[in-house]
């Protein structure tokens, strides 16, 4: 039988800046899932151009449509009742890509992701940023930024955090920090030592490579 | 060609609707190499008759297995012999069509038990020389799935490129998933579930049993007699239809509208079109059915429960498996529900299996994977061309 994987012959094209970055942490042909995966841009390219084992995860119905019709393996589901069916480190890693914050106890989300693999790429809004803090200070109402664009009432984002929470957490945790950055507005990386009292200040997003002690 | 392997080429026969010749294949495995069974006994002679559309290609690794449901038959994609009407799954197999026979060589056996030409309880028994009836062997889905091997072994393929199947067809997929993991590379179970529900058996049963209120049943000897239960099997299907549809199906295509008249007749005619639609169902139903294959096929759909044969746990069905799975279900489907879906995607979650996981939204209840639903077509053949990818199956030429 001639077996052969001939999806790294067509790679795909470039990404969200943000998301490349993610991409480019993952090892070439290493086991993936990327939970909330969207409309499976990620996943499609690390399958394509980094010729991983990817799975996703996807609460929208027309995310994972579209996933599955490209012919990515992806199943309708949410990260807090669907993890817990996986084997401690069936990945190599898990992808938490701008997630967390809208999941309602991101604190098991958390635990669970560093459980099922070995190392969690997790990405989410800084709250802390100076203008999301000087917005709430000049108006005393919850901010609408760029990327943070829906009012209080509306929007996914019910479990908001700063960097230097999400530092506070991990160490709850036990999780170990293998890598941080902070990115800008556009989703580039901010030569900042990170995490830090600047890089929660200026930081628009926080990209945190974790692992289990 | 010595005396235990099959014989194949000739025509296979129905054993209703007095001995037609059907198109297709035919496998007659002789009595040296019987077809052991989960009750215990084992059974041979016996003969499968399968249908195939395509072409296999040279390294055999093109084939489709398309496991029929309860009530369907091996002509997938073609004008059924016996009834005339279209083949069941028309709209989804052919040629550049979602099971695209330009690409890819597709299999339906008829199931052990059935009667469109595999050996079920309305053949002969060689060894009374008198119909089988009801001294046929209870069969399981295992048994169905043991006896396509058998098919599949004898046209050399290694490994499926992929087993499909809706309801009880997505029930053989899952069996062969669990059985054969090795011989199956993709495997799309539709609307199914991993055991039949309590609520399943009860309508299974009450078909049984109006076929058996039948007085034409004669005790399952109906043939010996000369005569067919088919007003019980009308009834059983009349009532199996229901479940196959959904309420708001049923609204939308009948409501409360009358048939032929323009008020009620006070009497118990069919003055309500829903009812002249499932005595027509029921009626046509019996043309094509053999009233003892409908029991004994759903007995085995009653016995299935692949937890229960793996230590109780579904995840013992799927360790280590590297089948590629994609799993559909459908909004309105009461019959096998998304939770039973669901349920099957968490044990294969559980075993770090490779799987996708589809529900569509549709008011067609269970039927609706026999219908022409986009969404579900464009989610297999995305699901399919993936697959091809990573065994590495050419694009088919454009037409």
């Amino acid at each position: 039988m001639n077996v052969v994987n001939v999806s790294a012959t067509r790679p795909r094209g470039a990404i969200r800046v943000d998301l490349q970055l993610i991409a480019d942490m993952v090892t070439d042909g290493s086991r993936v899932l990327d939970v909330g995966c969207g409309d499976g841009q990620l996943l499609d390219w690390l399958v394509h151009n980094k010729d991983v084992d990817g799975r996703g995860i996807e609460w929208s119905q027309a995310g994972v449509n579209a996933c599955v019709r490209q012919g990515l393996s992806v199943i309708q589901g949410d990260a807090e009742t669907d993890l817990r069916d996986y084997p401690s480190e069936a990945f190599d890693y898990v992808i938490l890509s701008q997630t967390l914050q809208a999941t309602f106890d991101p604190k098991t989300v958390l635990g669970e992701v560093v459980r099922i693999g070995r190392r969690a790429i997790v990405s989410f809004p800084n709250f802390g940023v100076w203008h999301i803090r000087l917005l709430l200070l000049a108006t005393g109402k919850m901010p609408v930024t760029d990327s943070l664009d829906s009012a209080w009432y509306e929007t996914p984002n019910i479990h908001l955090c700063t960097i230097t929470d999400f530092v506070e957490l991990c160490d709850d945790l036990g999780i170990v920090i293998e890598q941080a950055m902070v990115l800008d507005g556009r989703g580039r990386p901010r030569n900042l030592r990170a995490p830090g009292f600047l890089a929660n200040l200026l930081g628009e997003q926080g990209l945190f490579v974790v692992k289990r002690r | 060609m010595s005396a235990a392997e099959p014989r194949s080429g000739a025509a296979p026969v129905a054993p209703i609707g007095s001995g037609l010749v059907l198109p297709g294949r035919r496998l007659d495995f002789p009595a040296l190499d019987p077809l052991p069974l989960d009750c215990g006994a084992s059974l041979g002679p016996f003969t499968i008759a399968y249908q195939t559309y395509g072409s296999l290609n040279a390294d055999k690794s093109n084939a489709i297995l398309v496991c029929h449901a309860l009530t369907g038959d091996q002509f997938v994609a073609e004008t059924h012999p016996v009834t005339g009407k279209p083949g069941w799954w028309e709209h989804f197999v052919g040629p550049g069509l979602t099971l695209d026979t330009n690409r890819y060589f597709i299999i339906c056996v008829n199931v052990l038990g059935g009667c469109m030409g595999t050996t079920g309880p309305a053949n002969t028994n060689p060894e009374t020389g008198q119909p089988w009836g009801l001294t046929f062997p209870v069969i399981t889905v295992g048994d169905m799935v043991r006896a396509q091997l058998r098919v599949i072994d004898h046209l050399g393929i290694e490994s499926l490129f992929c087993v499909i199947g809706g309801s009880m067809g997505g029930m053989q997929v899952l069996q062969w998933a669990a059985a054969y993991p090795q011989r199956v590379f993709s495997a799309v179970p539709i609307a199914c579930a991993a055991r039949h529900s309590a609520q399943n058996i009860a309508f299974h049963e009450v078909g049984r049993q109006a076929i058996m209120a039948d007085p034409e049943w004669c005790q399952g000897e109906y043939q010996r007699e000369g005569k067919r239960p088919e007003r019980g099997l009308s009834v059983a299907r009349m009532a199996a239809h229901i479940t196959y549809l959904s309420e708001a199906a049923l609204h939308r295509k009948f409501g409360r509208s009358l048939q032929d008249r323009d008020r009620v007749s006070y009497g118990f005619d069919a003055d309500f079109q829903v009812e002249s639609y499932l005595r027509h169902q029921g009626s046509t139903f019996v043309e094509r059915f053999d009233a003892n294959s409908y029991l004994y096929i759903t007995r085995a759909m009653d016995y299935f429960d692949l937890a229960a044969e793996h230590g109780g746990a579904l995840v013992n069905a799927f360790r280590g498996t590297k089948t590629r799975f994609c799993l559909t279900s459908f909004t309105s489907d009461w019959l096998f529900p998304t939770a039973e879906s669901r349920a099957l995607v968490h044990a294969l979650n559980a075993a770090a299996a490779n799987v996708s996981f589809v529900e569509i939204e549709t008011d067609k209840g269970h039927d609706a994977f026999l219908l022409d639903e986009p969404e579900f077509f464009a989610t297999v053949s995305g699901f399919l061309n993936g697959c091809a990818e990573h065994r590495g199956l050419p694009t088919p030429p454009k037409p």
